[in-house]
C-alpha cells in the first residue's frame, strides 16, 4: 500500500519535472522571438530577423519535447490519481479543459504557421502568428497555476455529503489571490531562464570568436532581459508568493526557513544549515538576526510561528526537502541578480565584449536558472504536503488504487528510460544547432 | 446538460479520429508503401503542418472528459491504465520520429526516425481501434467475482490481456478477439483514410498504386466490418434495441455502409479530394453507429450486478457544467477559425511545404 503511493507520486513528480524543463524555456523564448522579429520589422535590419530564425529553430525543438512530455501529464490525473480526479474534477477539470481549448489550439494551429509560413504569409502576418503562439503558451502556464492554485488554496467550491469537491462560483478560480503572484512569478522565472540561456550562447560565440555579429546582439538582449527578469522574480513576485505562504500555509512557511522554533522578538534569516529532524534544530547554521522578520511583516522584532505551533501530522512530509528546495531557490536567485548585475554594467560601460571571466561566467551559469525553477516547484508542491487540495484533500486518498504497485512501477522505470532518451536527444540536437550557428 | 456534453466529447472525439486518423494512415503508408527519399518527404510534409493541431483533438477530449465527467474520467483511465500509458509512449516515439527526421542529413538516422514514426502509426491505429472495442464490449466494473463486487463499483481494472483471449470471460483482458477485431478495422480504415489524404494533398510517384491498394483493402474491410457484426450479439444480446427504438438512428449504419460502397469506386474518382470525404465520412458513421447502439452507456459493464457509466450518473456538477457551456462555444468557435485559417495557408499539395527544414 505504502508502495503504491510512493510510486504514484514518484512517476508524477519524475515525469512532471522533466516536462517543466521544456515549457520554461517555451514560454520565455516565445516573448523573446516575438521581440526580435518586433524590432526587425521596426527598424529594418535584417540581423535581427536571422536572430528570430535561429531561435525558432531551439523553438521548434523544445516545443516538440514540451508537447510529447506533457501529453502524459494530461492523462495522469486520471491514469495515477483516479480518486483526486474523481471528487475534485468538478473544479479543476475547468482549468483543465480550458487550457486544451484555449491555449492548446490557439498554439498548434499557428505553431506550423510561425516555423514554417514566413513564405506564405509575409513579415507582418509572420510576426502575428508568432505573438498568437507567445499568447497561447502564457495563457496555457495561467490556466496550469490557476489549476495549481487551486490546490494550494481552494476557493469558490462546496463539498457534498459523498466528499465531492463541486465548483459554486466560477470567477474564484481566477480571483484567487494565490494565482496572480505565483503566476507572475513563475513567467518572470521563465524569463530567466530564457535570458541565461540566449546570453550563454552570445557568449560562446564570442568566446569562440565566431558568429561575433550575433553573439553580440544575443548578448546585449541577454543581459537586459536577465536583469530585469531576475529583479522580477524576487521583488515583488517572490515576496508577494512568500507572504501567501505565511498566511495561507505558515506551517509550510516555518518548514522552509527551517525555524522549528517560534522566535522571541525577531526571527533570524537562515542562509545555510541542515535541518536534524530527530533533534529538531538546524546544524551548523548561519544566519542573519531580525531579517526574515523585517521580510515577512516589515518590522524588525516581530515573532514569527515556528513548526513548534503546528501538531506534528500537519507538518509537510518532507521538512528537509522542502527546506532545501526552498533555499536552493533563493540562493540562486540572488546570485543571478549579482551576475546579471556585473555583466549589465560591464554592457553599459561598452567593455562586456571583451571581459573573457564575465563571459565564462554567463556561458556556465545556463543550466542553473533550470534549477532554481525546479526547485522553486519543489518548494510550492513540497509544501502543499501532505495534501492534494491543501487542508481537505490528504495525498494518501488521491492515487489510483486500482493500480497495482507493480503496474506503476512498470510505467515509472518505462518513463525514466525513455526520458533518459528525450533528454539525449534535446541535448545534442540543441548543441547541434548552437554550433551550427544563426549564419550557416 | 449531461447530454449536451456527451455530445460534445463524442463530436470531439470523432473529429480526433477523422484528423489524427490520416496522419496515422499517412504513417502506415510511409511504412510499407514509401520508397524513395522525396516520397517519404512528402508524407511528411503533408501532414507536418497539421499533425501537432490533431493531436490536440485527443488531448482537450481529454480535458473534456476530465472537467464534465470526472467519474468516467477517473474510472477509465485508471482502469486501463498500461493501455494508456502504451500509447503515451506510441505517441512520444510517432512524433519524434517526425520532427527529429529532418534533423541530421544522414540516411541511417532517417531510417531509424522513418521506423519509429511509421510502426507507432500502425500500432496506435491497431490500439484505437481496440480501444473501440473495448468500449464497445464493456469491461467488468466493480470487479465482480461469483456475483460479488470486489471494488467500487464505477471501478475496474483490466490487464493486457487474459490467456483465453475471450471476450466473454469473466476476467477480461484489453485484447480479445473481439476487441482484436475492432483494432484490425482501425488498421484497415486508417490506412485507407491515410491513403486517401496523400492522394489528396502531394503528387507522391506511388499515386496509382496507393489508389489500387486502397481499392483492394477496402474488400478486406468491408469483410470485416460485415464479420464483426455478425459475431455482436456474442458479446450484446441485443444490439439493435436502440435502433427499434429510435429508427432515426439507422441514419448512422446506412451512411457507413453507402461510404464503404462509395470507396469502391475510388480508383475512378475524378477529383482527389473525394475519397478522402468518403473515408471520412466511413470513421465518422461507424463511430456514431456504434455509439448509438450503446447508448446510453459510455462504458457499458459486462457483469449483471454493477450498472454501466452514463453520461447520468458519471457527470460534474451542473453549475460548472452550465459555465462551462458558454466558455466552450466560445472556444469551439474560435477553434473553428484556426482550422480555416491553417488549412487556407496550408492549402493545395505540399510536398514541399518544407517542413523540418529548418
Amino acid at each position: 500500500m505504502e508502495d503504491m503511493l510512493l510510486y504514484h507520486r514518484l512517476q508524477f513528480a519524475f515525469t512532471i519535472t522533466f516536462h517543466y524543463l521544456f515549457p520554461q524555456l517555451t514560454m520565455g523564448l516565445a516573448l523573446m522571438i516575438v521581440w526580435f522579429k518586433g524590432k526587425f520589422l521596426l527598424s529594418g535590419d535584417e540581423r535581427w530577423n536571422h536572430l528570430a530564425h535561429f531561435w525558432m529553430k531551439i523553438f521548434a525543438l523544445n516545443f516538440a519535447m514540451g508537447v510529447v512530455t506533457g501529453i502524459p501529464m494530461e492523462f495522469q490525473f486520471g491514469t495515477n490519481w483516479a480518486r483526486f480526479s474523481e471528487l475534485t474534477g468538478s473544479v479543476i477539470g475547468q482549468t483543465l479543459a480550458m487550457e486544451g481549448m484555449f491555449s492548446f489550439f490557439l498554439e498548434s494551429s499557428f505553431l506550423a504557421l510561425f516555423l514554417f509560413g514566413e513564405r506564405r504569409l509575409g513579415h507582418k502576418l509572420h510576426f502575428l502568428t508568432g505573438f498568437l503562439v507567445f499568447l497561447g503558451s502564457w495563457l496555457s502556464g495561467l490556466l496550469i497555476i490557476a489549476t495549481n492554485a487551486w490546490m494550494q488554496h481552494p476557493v469558490g467550491f462546496e463539498i457534498l455529503g459523498n466528499g465531492k469537491f463541486v465548483l459554486t462560483h466560477f470567477g474564484a478560480l481566477f480571483s484567487n489571490p494565490w494565482l496572480w503572484p505565483a503566476y507572475l512569478h513563475n513567467q518572470a522565472a521563465s524569463l530567466v531562464t530564457t535570458s541565461f540561456v540566449i546570453a550563454a550562447v552570445g557568449a560562446f560565440y564570442l568566446l569562440n570568436g565566431r558568429q561575433v555579429e550575433y553573439g553580440k546582439l544575443m548578448l546585449r538582449s541577454g543581459v537586459i532581459a536577465g536583469l530585469i527578469s531576475s529583479v522580477l522574480v524576487a521583488f515583488p513576485t517572490g515576496d508577494w508568493s512568500a507572504k501567501n505562504v505565511v498566511k495561507y500555509q505558515p506551517v509550510t512557511f516555518a518548514a522552509m526557513e527551517g525555524l522549528f522554533e517560534t522566535s522571541e522578538g525577531g526571527a533570524e534569516i537562515v542562509l545555510i544549515g541542515q535541518p536534524n529532524m530527530l533533534a529538531r534544530k538546524l546544524d551548523n547554521k548561519i544566519a542573519v538576526p531580525n531579517v526574515l522578520s523585517f521580510l515577512t511583516f516589515q518590522r524588525w522584532h516581530q515573532p514569527v510561528q515556528g513548526l513548534d505551533q503546528f501538531d506534528e501530522s500537519l507538518w509537510p512530509t518532507n521538512v528537509p526537502g522542502l527546506y532545501y528546495a526552498y533555499h536552493i531557490m533563493v540562493g540562486l536567485g540572488t546570485l543571478f541578480i549579482v551576475l546579471m548585475a556585473v555583466a549589465a554594467y560591464y554592457l553599459a560601460r561598452g567593455s562586456l565584449f571583451s571581459r573573457r571571466g564575465v563571459l565564462w561566467a554567463l556561458l556556465m551559469a545556463f543550466p542553473f536558472p533550470y534549477i532554481a525553477n525546479i526547485a522553486g516547484w519543489y518548494t510550492t508542491e513540497l509544501g502543499r504536503q501532505p495534501w492534494l487540495v491543501y487542508g481537505l484533500l490528504p495525498t494518501a486518498e488521491g492515487s489510483s488504487f486500482m493500480v497495482s504497485s507493480g503496474n506503476t512501477l512498470f510505467t515509472l522505470l518505462g518513463f525514466v528510460g525513455l526520458y533518459f532518451l528525450l533528454g539525449l536527444l534535446s541535448l545534442l540536437l540543441a548543441g547541434r544547432i548552437v554550433y551550427k550557428g544563426p549564419r550557416a | 446538460m449531461e447530454l449536451f456534453w456527451y455530445v460534445v466529447l463524442l463530436s470531439m472525439l470523432a473529429m480526433y479520429m477523422v484528423l489524427d486518423g490520416y496522419d496515422f494512415g499517412a504513417g502506415i503508408v510511409h511504412l510499407i508503401f514509401a520508397r524513395n527519399e522525396a516520397d517519404k518527404r512528402a508524407i511528411v510534409n503533408a501532414i507536418g503542418p497539421f499533425w501537432d493541431a490533431n493531436e490536440v483533438w485527443l488531448i482537450a477530449s481529454g480535458g473534456v472528459l476530465f472537467f464534465a465527467f470526472p467519474m468516467l474520467y477517473a474510472s477509465s483511465f485508471s482502469g486501463f491504465y498500461l493501455p494508456l500509458m502504451i500509447v503515451l509512449w506510441l505517441l512520444i516515439f510517432r512524433a519524434i520520429g517526425i520532427e527529429l527526421r529532418t534533423f541530421l542529413d544522414n540516411r541511417l538516422w532517417r531510417v531509424l526516425w522513418d521506423a519509429s514514426f511509421g510502426v507507432s502509426s500502425l500500432l496506435l491505429a491497431l490500439f484505437f481501434g481496440v480501444a473501440v472495442g473495448n468500449i464497445a464490449r464493456g469491461v467488468n466494473l466493480g470487479c465482480v467475482e461469483d456475483g460479488v463486487s470486489h471494488c467500487d463499483p464505477q471501478y475496474f481494472f483490466l490487464p493486457l490481456w487474459n490467456p483465453t483471449f475471450d471476450p466473454r470471460a469473466e476476467h477480461l483482458g484489453v485484447l480479445d478477439w473481439f476487441t482484436v477485431l475492432i483494432g484490425l478495422i482501425g488498421v484497415i480504415s486508417l490506412f485507407i483514410h491515410g491513403s486517401n489524404w496523400i492522394i489528396f494533398k502531394t503528387n507522391v510517384s506511388i499515386k496509382e498504386r496507393l489508389k489500387q491498394m486502397a481499392w483492394r483493402m477496402n474488400f478486406v474491410l468491408t469483410f470485416l466490418v460485415i464479420l464483426t457484426l455478425s459475431l455482436w450479439h456474442l458479446i450484446h444480446p441485443h444490439p439493435l434495441r436502440n435502433f427499434f427504438v429510435h429508427p432515426w438512428l439507422w441514419v448512422f449504419p446506412i451512411l457507413t455502409f453507402s461510404a464503404l460502397a462509395a470507396m469502391f469506386r475510388l480508383r475512378t474518382f475524378r477529383s482527389e479530394h473525394t475519397g478522402f470525404l468518403w473515408s471520412s465520412l466511413f470513421l465518422l458513421s461507424a463511430f456514431a453507429s456504434t455509439a448509438a447502439a450503446l447508448y446510453p452507456a459510455f462504458l457499458p459493464s459486462s457483469n449483471e450486478v454493477n450498472p454501466p457509466l452514463t453520461p447520468w450518473n458519471t457527470a460534474a456538477g451542473a453549475y460548472g457544467l452550465g459555465v462551462g457551456m458558454k466558455w466552450f462555444i466560445v472556444a469551439a468557435v474560435l477553434v473553428g477559425i484556426y482550422m480555416v485559417v491553417q488549412y487556407r495557408v496550408f492549402s493545395g499539395k505540399l510536398d514541399d511545404s518544407g517542413y523540418g527544414t529548418h
